[in-house]
């Protein structure tokens, strides 16, 4: 809109200077300049970075909206301060300013301007989120997701929001049910994320993943790791008293650790995973108390399945 | 248009002889504030023993083992609640005049006849929309300085990512009571004083169309504000301003007042918007086309349709919310047929028109502010009109993205994304309006001003990060995180309230003939205005670098920017609490007169004695020009206060085709 706007303004006066190219020309370096910084320099360095091809696509969007931004937001910061400095009122000026009701040309390009840029911004937003690269940017679509990873069987992963944890169930490996959170390098990944009382949001930050977990929901994020290494979970929802300490660390590691990990927790928690309801997307809350004895018949405590009663917090 | 050309007999400072009958009365025994304190209390007492004569002889609550966490405590508290609001408006006098004219008496505005003048008609339930704007203003003051030092021990807690000041229990309340009260009594921090005070002047009526529906809307705030705070006695509430539901039905008694608050504010708003509609329809002078409209009515206008619209949904969300909680009903709850979503839906239909209801106020002030210190018309006037309505019509369409990740609609998510930035374009008129208005203007740099400037600026940042937030994978980063905190605060707080500032310093020499200190206002704005950015500025980093809302524990790398805002905040509140002192100290010991037009303005308003006389004015006047035509050679005048007998009988006449338009 910058450029039009500046390149609409009216002729000048006979022997005033032309204030539109003045700011024109003060403008255009200082966008071009700032969009080049934005892009190239700090752009790859945006959050939440590139560990997952979600959260790449996460980054890239942000990237190309910050150098949209940037230009129309320098653009009225510089025709604020030119105007600021060029016609402010002096001492003993009395006259009115000129009586310009408005400028059609102007007011069409504007409108104009700000209408293409606004279109192009929701046709990327959707283009985004709909290419199968990126399969839904890793947000969470609900129990029948419409974009999904192009090829590859997803590793599933169930998350389980309970105030005020999440645990983990894997039903490729019989449903085993932990606190840890393993994933392997380059294989797709489909959270499916559920909540047993209210709702949590499943927030991995690195990954690029963000999923509400709603009571008897099955809300699916699909996200393929990229890089090896640690990122953090945390609820991002309001879900009570513990909220602000809800949250754990995930490891990304190569797809054999992670086949070993999984194929030994998996026979460690034999006894525990049989005492669990079958694996479901999602549970029913009344049942969790029970599951809850269950465990402390067996000697069982932590994280698998504890259920905080509410107005009793535990500090986690 | 039906005029009245005289103001109603009722209203107290109307002119008209006193009322009879209650006026003989001694002070303590007419309906005032004391009075409605006693009416509450007996009133929540009553409720509160038939809430537990209820439970204790039905048991109705233990009926339904399926939504166990809700207990029979809720009904003493919601009854108590209710009752307490009735016995308020009992004792403030509000039923009197329905009953006695039901009884074939006449209407004697309900014992206020006889308060021309004085003190105590602000304690009343006053029918002059001058004496609600006054009120309203002096209440919205306190609510916003309640809400702030809420925010004020959110940042002490977060100084820290280890040590903590309050427990998380304590801290929980803490950010619900801040984020309710500034969401739900803000609405009305401007179509409250200014709305109900100025916009009758501005069309150039004597009197609003409704003056006991306004006056209604203003004392139902004051139990909404101590309702909410009550909560704190209950032990709060644990789920922010939201209220997400199945979190909201599980927690304790303190969740009764936040459903009980919010939507005692959501009637008040209601009624409100329905007074500023009618009034602005109706009793506008003849001559006041909708051409000349000023753009501040225009933007109560767009707003009060926000509020009629809206606020219903609202209501209806907070009242099936109590239901759920009281009569163990199952409106959200997932096992027994209900559905957490209903709720999120219901909650951001209301929620995201409420955010323009935050958002257009403002605009109208800095349109109003701007031409007048530019010395200019404002630029596409139009256009501005255009962008007002275009924002009060997109955003009843846009609230699904609220939910983008919840997986509700995912494949609807596009058109969400379109209609969200669909609404920067009508946005985007506001500044088109303002840097038209600007180009080759005589720009006075009075504090008015450089809060108007201040909030093109907030605004800016906070409407291009909305933009952001518009997008679905961007989204998924910066949803529920500071980002979006540090968003609404950008045009809330940035927006609405620097808007609000510069209104008060433009309007209250209108409004009580008193003119604030200026140099105390230019320390005020560069004090908040530097606070402000240095508060929020960082807050977007912190919410990209991962930091959820609403938590008291953090990433210790985060500790730095944190700290940063936090100082910042005090800055902040401390340029308020300045703020406040100029408007003590300005109103209350100086009182220095500023009885004319001192910014030289063409607006209706300031065409007559400042404050305004009961009545407004001597006549209806007769509209002439538009408010802004500065600069034009030879302008006519903006009306003519005193004109010729017959002109407005005229203008009055049944509508024919043959008619000019009037």
């Amino acid at each position: 809109m910058a450029a039009s706007a500046a390149e609409a303004t009216p002729a000048p006066e006979a022997g005033g200077r032309n204030h539109g190219l003045w700011i024109f020309l003060i403008w255009l370096p200082t966008a071009v300049l700032a969009d080049v910084l934005l892009y190239f320099v700090y752009g790859p360095h945006m959050p939440p970075g590139t560990m997952s091809d979600s959260a790449a696509s996460q980054q890239f969007d942000i990237k190309v909206m910050s150098v949209l931004a940037a230009p129309v937001m320098i653009f009225v910061l510089v025709y604020a301060i030119y105007s600021f400095t060029v016609w402010r009122h002096r001492e003993g000026d009395e006259e009115d300013g000129p009586a310009l009701y408005g400028h059609a040309r102007i007011q069409a390009t504007w409108i104009t301007a700000t209408a293409v840029i606004v279109l192009f911004l929701a046709g990327f937003g959707s283009y985004e989120l709909a290419w199968p690269g990126f399969a839904g940017a890793g947000a969470g679509e609900g129990p029948s997701p419409v974009w999904k990873p192009a090829h590859g069987t997803p590793i599933q992963v169930q998350v389980i929001g309970q105030q005020w944890r999440f645990t983990y169930r894997y039903p490729q490996f019989g449903g085993f049910e932990s606190p840890d959170l393993y994933l392997p390098v380059g294989v797709p990944v489909q959270f499916n994320v559920t909540s047993l009382d209210v709702i949590h949001d499943f927030w991995a930050y690195q990954l690029g993943v963000k999923a509400d977990a709603n009571p008897g929901v099955n809300n699916v994020a699909y996200t393929t790791p990229k890089n090896v290494g640690a990122f953090t979970v945390r609820c991002d929802e309001l879900c009570g008293l513990w909220h602000g300490a809800m949250t754990n660390q995930g490891q990304v590691v190569s797809v054999a650790a992670f086949q070993a990990w999984a194929q030994k927790t998996e026979t460690q928690l034999a006894s525990i995973t049989a005492l669990l309801p079958p694996y479901a997307t999602v549970y029913d809350p009344t049942v969790v108390p029970n599951i809850n004895k269950a465990m402390a018949k067996a000697g069982i405590a932590g994280a698998n399945g504890y259920y905080y009663p509410p107005n009793d917090p535990v500090q986690p | 248009m039906a005029i009245e050309t005289q103001p109603e007999r009722a209203q107290g400072s109307g002119g008209g002889s006193p009322a009879r009958g209650d006026g003989a009365r001694p002070w303590w025994r007419r309906p005032a504030i004391h009075t409605a304190v006693l009416g509450a209390i007996v009133g929540y007492v009553l409720g509160h023993l038939l809430g537990n004569f209820l439970t204790g002889a039905t048991g109705a609550a233990n009926q339904y083992p399926n939504v166990a966490l809700s207990d029979s405590e809720d009904w003493p508290i919601v009854l108590g609640y209710l009752l307490a609001v009735v016995g308020w408006f009992a004792g403030l006098g509000v039923f009197n005049d329905v009953f006695r004219q039901m009884l074939g008496k006449p209407a004697n505005g309900n014992g206020n006849g006889h308060e021309a003048s004085g003190l105590a008609r602000y304690f009343r339930y006053s029918l002059d929309h001058k004496v609600v704007g006054i009120q309203y203003l002096v209440g919205m003051i306190i609510y916003f300085c309640t809400a702030g030092l809420f925010a004020m021990a959110i940042r002490t807690e977060l100084l820290s990512p280890v040590n903590h000041v309050f427990t998380s229990q304590v801290y929980v309340e803490i950010v619900g009571e801040h984020g309710t009260m500034m969401m739900m009594l803000m609405t009305s921090v401007i179509v409250g004083p200014f709305g109900n005070y100025l916009v009758p002047i501005m069309v150039g009526s004597k009197r609003v169309a409704f003056p006991r529906i306004e006056a209604l809307s203003f004392w139902i705030t004051p139990m909404a504000f101590l309702i909410l705070l009550s909560g704190l006695l209950l032990g709060g509430f644990p789920f922010g301003w939201t209220g997400y539901a199945p979190l909201s039905i599980q927690s304790t008694v303190g969740a009764d007042a936040y459903a009980m608050a919010f939507g005692l504010m959501g009637i008040s708003m209601i009624l409100a918007g329905f007074n500023i509609i009618v009034t602005v329809i109706c009793y506008r002078a003849p001559g006041m086309r909708w051409s000349r409209l000023p753009m501040f009515v225009w933007a109560m206008f767009t707003t009060s349709f926000l509020f009629v619209l809206a606020a219903p949904v609202l209501v209806a969300g907070m009242y099936m919310l109590l239901m759920d909680r009281t009569a163990q009903t199952a409106f959200f709850e997932d096992t027994l047929g209900g559905s957490s979503y209903l709720y999120q839906n219901v909650f951001w239909f209301f929620g995201h028109p409420e955010v323009y209801i935050l958002a257009l106020p403002g605009f109208g002030i800095v349109s109003e502010i701007i031409p007048v210190f530019c010395r200019k018309p404002l630029f596409a006037y139009r256009v501005a009109g255009a962008g007002m309505i275009g924002v009060g019509i997109l955003s009843f369409f846009v609230w699904q993205h609220h939910l983008f990740d919840s997986g509700i609609n995912p494949d609807m998510r596009p058109l969400y994304m379109l209609t969200t930035e669909l609404i920067s374009i009508p946005t985007g008129f506001i500044y088109l309006v303002a840097l038209g208005t600007f180009w080759k203007a005589k720009i006075r740099f009075t504090v008015p001003m450089l809060f108007a400037i201040g909030m093109y600026f907030n605004f800016l940042i906070g409407g291009v990060s909305g933009v952001f937030l518009s997008d679905v994978p961007a989204d998924t980063t910066e949803h529920g995180s500071f980002f979006v905190m540090s968003h609404f605060h950008y045009t809330i707080m940035g927006g609405l309230i620097f808007a609000l500032m510069g209104g008060i310093y433009y309007w209250l020499p209108k409004m009580t003939g008193i003119k604030l200190n200026s140099r105390l206002g230019k320390w005020h704005f560069w004090l908040m205005f530097i606070g402000f950015n240095s508060t929020f500025l960082p807050l977007f980093a912190v919410g990209m670098a991962g930091q959820p809302r609403r938590v008291f524990e953090y990433a210790t790398n985060l500790t730095g920017l944190n700290d940063w805002v936090s100082i910042s905040s005090y800055v902040l509140g401390f340029s308020i609490l300045l703020f406040v002192i100029n408007f003590v100290w300005s109103t209350v010991i100086v009182r220095e007169r500023e009885t004319g037009n001192p910014w030289r303005s063409r607006g209706l308003e300031w065409q007559i004695a400042s404050p305004p006389p009961p009545g407004n004015f001597d006549q209806v006047p007769v509209v002439l020009s538009g408010p802004y035509d500065y600069g034009v050679k030879d302008a006519q005048p903006v009306a003519d206060l005193h004109p010729p007998v017959g002109v407005v009988t005229a203008a009055l006449a049944p509508y024919s085709s043959a008619g000019a338009e009037a």
